[in-house]
């Protein structure tokens, strides 16, 4: 079959994956057909999951592979385009999905520290790294450091740090991805983060990175659809023209006036309400360097043809990323307008209060989801209609409650808009399919960056590189699965605290791999020595500091005995390690001889595109 | 490998290379951080209902950051091009 022909493949890419969007489009025409005749809504949804995991499945059956350059690196047959649009299926995990329009929505200005983080920091990765990368030629990013600094010290730090950064955050992925499932297909969530596992482990395990390559571009495809599609018909619905992000500055200018009305205090387009300045900033400066720093982002760039294609690349992959950022403060903007829409509406005459007869359906609907607070009303779980009353004439309001009074989480904005707005179920199907492939697309880049590591560097380099290719594979593929399975079997335990550490990673790759990265390519002078320390400085000052604000020593909440410098949040941590990580790698390698004749030649020739790849792998 | 370039040339294509590197940086660090320091300045001037200020950090950061990448992607490419050193 000329499809798992890699040849054939690329050069129909185009044609592929027309095919496919169209096919996408005929499948959502379906489901809103299948929606108006009457077909029960938990049909439509088990539609939408089984359609989409089924399509990944094909192309992850389809792009199996035999070949350790195909499994490691896609062969390096990726075009820019494509694979820009993997990148941000890449990175845009569960959380940016279902997460950012709602921090938006709660931190108003504050929040737009994130947008501004997870998007700035594709400059450093075009112009300090991806290229170079590329040129390079490895398979992994311990590759890079263990070759770049002379052996396996370098290699073996750079894969705790690689490990500490990435397997926090495949959790929290797999945890949303059975969230979603359970919400969805309405079982159990500890049946469903099987589900999720399945749908992560069908894309990459017989096809590597050949593999999740070309599902991630069809999960883009789908979570951007099905992100934009709610705020193109909000913005049509209240301003008659479909572009969300040029309308909601009417929303802006209608929200300020509510604001005043409903006597909301911390207004949505005044900054540094939530964060001070000073946090605001550091924040920004760690999710940049850290998006810099993070081995599954960089790694997507070891994939494209030449290292022209990597640098354009990364401008395609922040375009792609671009469309969903720009939309979400568009997303919040008009949902809080809706919202507050609904206060006003009650009128003067009721003091903007919200009466308990005219409670929308969705707000006790939501409210009562088992296990979650995600609606709060004078400070209970808003469970039913009588509970809310009770608590708000506790509160001395004594027919309705004011705006002020209602608490809505950050993650249920973006999936609840739909129904909240009134759209149809086949939009709130397309929505969970949209997220669940986010989801799924960032655990399968994550996955790879752990077991790859963990075959390539760990088993190959260092233990066995005799072994042949494939036996290399199959330890990967044992590798990955084993990987996955421990990081579903973490998210059933519903690990609060591993789920905020998701936060962390940005910090630990930034201290742990920026500098010893950039270093090892702007400066020949860098030492193994002062790499290998610099590394291990800037890690441990940053998990030094985040174990201590947060836990304390002995590791315990809010014991008392927590650490706090400068009063820098621990979200921000990079910004001790960061500096020092550079220091410490600067100092040790003037104090140590300089590298050799041979490495410097070898920096000279990685600075160079012409001549192809420089370390010819083995296969 | 293909045969070694002379070091001059290496340098020369180097130092180019440097430059572009600080002046792409320059920009991004004005769009990251600088331009926000004035948030509640900007935020007086308001365009079609967006405040300034706010729009900035929402979309006009953001669309700089794309567009500057792909004028450094050609850029780095006339480098290239210019010593020789492209790939074929």
């Amino acid at each position: 079959m000329g499809f798992s022909m890699k040849g054939d493949f690329t050069d129909n890419l185009g044609k592929i994956y027309g095919i496919y969007v169209g096919g996408f489009a005929f499948f959502v025409a379906l489901m809103a057909i299948f929606a108006t005749i009457g077909v029960p809504d938990h049909i439509i949804l088990w539609c939408y999951m089984a359609a989409t995991i089924g399509i990944y499945a094909f192309i992850g059956i389809m792009s199996r592979t035999a070949q350790v350059s195909e499994y490691y690196v896609a062969g390096r047959s990726v075009p820019a385009v494509y694979n820009g649009m993997a990148t941000g299926a890449d990175w845009m995990s569960g959380a940016s999905f279902v997460g950012m329009a709602g921090t938006l929505f709660v931190l108003g200005y504050d929040g737009l520290a994130f947008v501004l983080g997870w998007t700035g920091g594709y400059v450093l990765v075009a112009v300090l790294l991806a290229p170079y990368l590329r040129k390079f030629g490895a398979y992994t990013v311990p590759d890079f450091l263990g070759t770049r600094y002379g052996g396996n010290m370098a290699r073996l730090v750079g894969i705790v740090v690689l490990f500490c950064c990435s397997f926090t955050y495949i959790t929290a992925q797999v945890y949303a991805s059975g969230i979603i499932a359970s919400q969805f297909l309405g079982i159990d969530f500890r049946y469903a983060v099987f589900a999720g596992l399945a749908g992560i482990l069908v894309c990459s395990m017989l096809g590597g990175m050949k593999a999740v390559t070309w599902t991630q571009v069809a999960q883009y495809i789908v979570l951007i659809v099905a992100y934009l599609l709610p705020a193109i018909w909000m913005s049509t619905v209240q301003f008659g023209i479909p572009i969300p992000q040029l309308t909601y500055g009417g929303a802006l200018a209608q929200i300020s006036q509510y604001e005043q009305l409903l006597e909301v205090t911390r207004t949505h387009v005044a900054p540094f309400q939530t964060y001070s300045p000073r946090d605001y900033f550091f924040l920004i400066f760690c999710l940049m360097v850290g998006t810099a720093s993070l081995p599954h982002i960089l790694m997507r760039f070891f994939t494209t043809p030449t290292v022209r294609e990597a640098r354009k690349s990364v401008g395609w992959s922040l375009f792609f990323i671009f469309l969903l950022y720009f939309t979400a403060p568009a997303y919040a903007a008009f949902s809080k307008f809706n919202l507050m829409g609904l206060f006003v509406a009650a009128g003067a005459d009721a003091s903007y209060q919200l009466a308990f007869t005219a409670i929308p359906e969705w707000m006790t609907q939501w409210g009562s989801i088992a296990g979650h607070q995600l609606v709060t009303i004078c400070g209970v779980k808003a469970e039913t209609v009588a509970a809310i009353q009770a608590a708000c004439e506790a509160k001395g309001f004594t027919t309705g409650f004011p705006y002020t009074e209602l608490k809505l989480n950050n993650d249920m904005i973006v999936l609840s808009t739909p129904s909240i707005a009134g759209m149809p179920i086949w939009v709130v199907g397309l929505v969970g399919a949209g997220g669940f492939a986010a989801a799924l697309s960032t655990a399968d880049g994550l996955l790879l960056a752990i077991a790859n590591a963990l075959s390539h560097d760990v088993y190959y380099k260092m233990i066995d590189p005799k072994a042949d290719s494939k036996r290399r594979l199959m330890v990967a593929k044992i590798l990955l699965v084993v990987v996955a399975l421990a990081a579903a079997f973490l998210a059933r335990t519903k690990p609060s605290d591993i789920l905020s550490m998701v936060a962390w990673a940005f910090s630990i790759a930034a201290a742990g791999l920026f500098a010893p990265l950039v270093m090892g390519v702007w400066w020949k002078r860098t030492t193994n020595m002062g790499a290998v320390l610099g590394m291990a400085a800037g890690f441990l000052t940053t998990m030094y500091y985040l174990i201590g604000n947060v836990y304390g020593f002995d590791f315990v909440k809010g014991t008392g005995d927590e650490i706090k410098w400068f009063g820098v949040a621990s979200i921000s941590a990079g910004v001790f390690g960061v500096p020092v990580a550079f220091i410490v790698t600067y100092v040790v390698s003037l104090v140590t001889p300089e590298p050799s004749e041979e490495m410097q030649d070898f920096v000279d020739r990685l600075r160079l595109p012409k001549g192809g790849t420089m370390m010819v792998q083995t296969h | 490998m293909t045969e070694k370039l002379p070091p001059e040339v290496a340098e020369a294509h180097w130092t180019k290379t440097r430059n572009l590197m600080w002046v792409t940086l320059a920009v991004w660090a004005v769009f990251s951080f600088f331009i926000h320091f004035f948030v509640s300045a900007l935020n007086n001037v308001v365009i079609l209902g967006f405040p300034l200020g706010f729009y900035m950090a929402a979309q006009g950061s953001l669309i700089v950051f794309v567009v500057l990448i792909f004028w450094f992607a050609a850029r780095q490419n006339a480098i290239d091009e210019e010593f020789g050193v492209a790939e074929d």
